[in-house]
């Protein structure tokens, strides 16, 4: 009888292309999704190797970290940011590479257009010069962030050498209630586990409250996979998935359609097969979460308290002390008592339709606060078509919020959209690092329901208590 | 890639858990196309005020004692968050060879593999006790040693660390990895004859 197998080992042991004795397993990437930042070196690695890029036909790229929000007319006034961007146009050009362009119509973050265009689908191993590789293991896919030398490895060989991870499943058990995203489910586990609680693991995300999640909820799971330190998050394909990738620009259709969905089928965990490490997680213990600090484990429930720093264990107290110092938050204070400057809706874990509509119903009938700026940024053009066709713009204009183009925009603020020094942000991105939305600003990671409730409260407040319009 | 053999060097104490790479080098320095000249924004945020001066409370390698070191104590999940290579760009470049820490994210040690720069994990009582002695001794010295997988010091302290075997041989002699795996083509192309990709991404260019 054959060994019980799980998701990742049969993805892993699918694509392996050689086991030299004494060196790290070669494994084949189906997919691999270039980005402006992390690639001109690695393009410039191949030049002066004399290599072609092997498979530009499994090579994707477009423009997302670098890119203004304003009108796509909008000239870049960062000549820094434009030097990358028409470095990867150039690069495209010459090594063949498909690009979406600043000016496409399926231009986007990364992790949304991968997704949305049917690039993504299940079984595959999907690689970008981006941590945040891990939100496409939603469609049951292997799928993991690298540096740019591998970027480069990748380029020139479509295989990596990489050492076998770990295997760890995190088992959700019960329903998520009512105003309890998927975004608290990370931001829940992250708090239990830690920041490097699945260093050297994959994740499989299992349980009745996993299976319910829609695709767009799997993907904010499994893009904050990494902010666990785990090398990737995977959930099991299932019918919610394939209704997902049917139709989809690149998905498979007609006879290819139906073969490819036998072969999906056999991609779960079999029944019985074992991982190296299980967590539990009880869903009816989660509620919408809020982050106080200066990564994504140090969080409390919006009904909580910051941490009074004296009731913590000495290892704790002293970077607890830092977070807050840069937070400039006191012990103790509570978390609905905590005023806002800014609001950012948008970034690879919140950017999708789901989300806008999440946050628009918040929104409806509601004004951001007089104190507070708030913008909602689309994932990509595709996004803010179909947010558009549904008038979720006019809810957020008339509410108050800017509504912009798509890009990574304050996730990482690469581009103009920055906080300044001092201003706190509710944020649905994915990193509340020092520093991270621009210098000197705070962030707190929320779902978009809760920043947008927080844009028209001017504080955090418990969406669960939310006068909807 | 430069070999990773040996090395001694000055050792700096950076008494922090969790460093992520958006400390290491934040992002604006990421604009930058080539794979040189991060290391002056190493830690910028840390050591520099909003106008580029640097902070009068004073940032540890900016300590006249520390000038010079080319091995980090750091505490543990070091490199967390971002994949930017340019993190070890900036660490490399500023002239450090090795980090020594508890644990490292995953993808950091993966690329500083990649640039014959060393991540030395050690037990968290002894990456304690290195902080300790790099705090408080003067030209504070360590020898990492890579061919018997070993950290020592003048004063005694003697340690092992786990490194991947092959990851060692690539360090040791310096090898290109993208040359080794290229040793494979015929299993690469037999791959790729029974896996085509498909017809939909061959159409759209």
């Amino acid at each position: 009888m054959p060994a019980k197998r799980t998701l990742f080992e049969k993805i892993w042991e699918a694509h392996l292309v050689a086991q030299p004795s004494g060196r790290s397993p070669i494994v084949y990437i189906d997919l691999h999704l270039v980005h402006e930042v992390t690639s001109p070196q690695a393009f410039d690695g191949l030049r002066a190797a004399g290599r072609k890029v092997r498979q530009p036909v499994r090579t994707v790229a477009t423009v997302d970290h670098n890119i203004p929000t304003e009108p796509r007319g909008t000239p870049i006034t960062d000549l820094i940011a434009a030097k990358q961007i028409s470095a990867l146009q150039a690069n495209c050009k010459e090594f063949g590479v498909l690009l979406f362009d600043m000016d496409s119509p399926e231009q986007g973050i990364v992790h949304v257009i991968g997704p949305e265009l049917g690039l993504t689908r299940p079984g595959m191993t999907i690689v970008c010069g981006d941590s945040h590789t891990s939100t496409h293991g939603a469609f049951g896919a292997l799928a993991f962030g690298i540096g740019t030398s591998e970027v480069e490895h990748v380029l020139a060989t479509q295989c990596l050498a990489q050492q076998t991870p770990k295997t760890m499943k995190i088992d959700v058990r019960g329903r998520l209630a009512e105003g309890v995203t998927a975004k608290d489910l990370a931001l829940g586990i992250i708090g239990q586990i830690g920041t490097d609680g699945a260093t050297g693991h994959v994740i499989e995300y299992a349980g009745e409250a996993v299976r319910a999640l829609s695709m767009e909820g799997r993907m904010t799971l499994c893009n904050m996979s990494i902010e666990a330190g785990a090398r990737a998050g995977m959930v099991a394909p299932d019918e919610i998935t394939f209704a997902y990738v049917k139709g989809k620009r690149f998905a498979p259709r007609d006879g290819a359609w139906e073969k490819a969905i036998e072969c999906w089928r056999s991609l779960p965990t079999d029944e019985g097969a074992s991982f190296d490490k299980v967590v539990e997680i009880d869903a009816a213990q989660l509620c919408p979460f809020v982050t106080w600090g200066t990564n994504p484990g140090m969080v409390a429930p919006v009904t909580g308290r910051v941490p009074d720093v004296g009731s913590l264990k000495e290892s704790d107290r002293r970077s607890t002390e830092l977070a807050l110092q840069y937070m400039g938050l006191e012990p103790g204070k509570r978390i609905e008592d905590i005023g806002i400057d800014r609001v950012f809706i948008g970034s690879c874990t919140n950017s999708r339709l789901e989300d806008l509509r999440a946050a628009a119903r918040v929104a409806k009938g509601h004004h951001v606060s007089s104190k507070v700026r708030a913008m909602v940024v689309p994932g990509s053009q595709t996004v803010k078509r179909a947010a558009e066709q549904e008038g979720l713009h006019r809810v957020f204009l008339d509410a108050g919020f800017e509504w912009r183009e798509s890009g990574c925009s304050m996730c990482l603020g690469m581009n103009p959209d920055i906080l300044q020094p001092g201003e706190r942000c509710a944020s649905t991105s994915n990193r509340n690092f020092e520093g991270r939305q621009g210098r000197g600003g705070r962030t707190h990671l929320v779902s978009p329901m809760m920043a947008a409730a927080a844009a028209i409260a001017g504080h955090f407040t418990d969406i669960r208590n939310w006068k909807f319009q | 890639m430069k070999p990773f053999r040996t090395h001694r060097g000055r050792v700096a104490p950076l008494d922090r858990v969790n460093v992520d790479t958006d400390q290491i080098i934040p992002k604006q320095f990421l604009k930058r196309i080539e794979r040189t000249g991060f290391g002056q924004f190493l830690f910028y945020d840390w050591r520099f005020d909003a106008s580029g001066k640097k902070k009068n409370e004073g940032f540890v390698l900016d300590e006249p004692r520390y000038q010079g070191a080319s091995i980090l104590v750091a505490g543990r999940n070091f490199g967390c968050g971002s994949s930017r290579e340019h993190a070890v760009w900036a660490l490399a470049d500023f002239g450090f060879r090795a980090v020594i820490s508890s644990s490292f994210a995953d993808i950091f040690a993966n690329n500083s593999t990649k640039n014959g720069f060393l991540t030395v994990c050690l037990k968290e009582g002894e990456a304690a006790e290195l902080m300790r002695r790099s705090g408080e001794l003067e030209d504070y010295r360590l020898s990492i040693d890579l061919e018997q997988c070993e950290v020592r010091d003048d004063q005694g302290f003697r340690a092992k660390f786990p490194v991947d075997e092959f990851v060692r041989h690539c360090l040791l002699n310096g090898l290109d990895d993208i040359g080794l795996t290229l040793q494979h083509e015929a299993e690469i192309a037999a791959y790729e004859a029974l896996h085509p990709p498909p017809a939909a991404l061959q159409s759209a260019r």
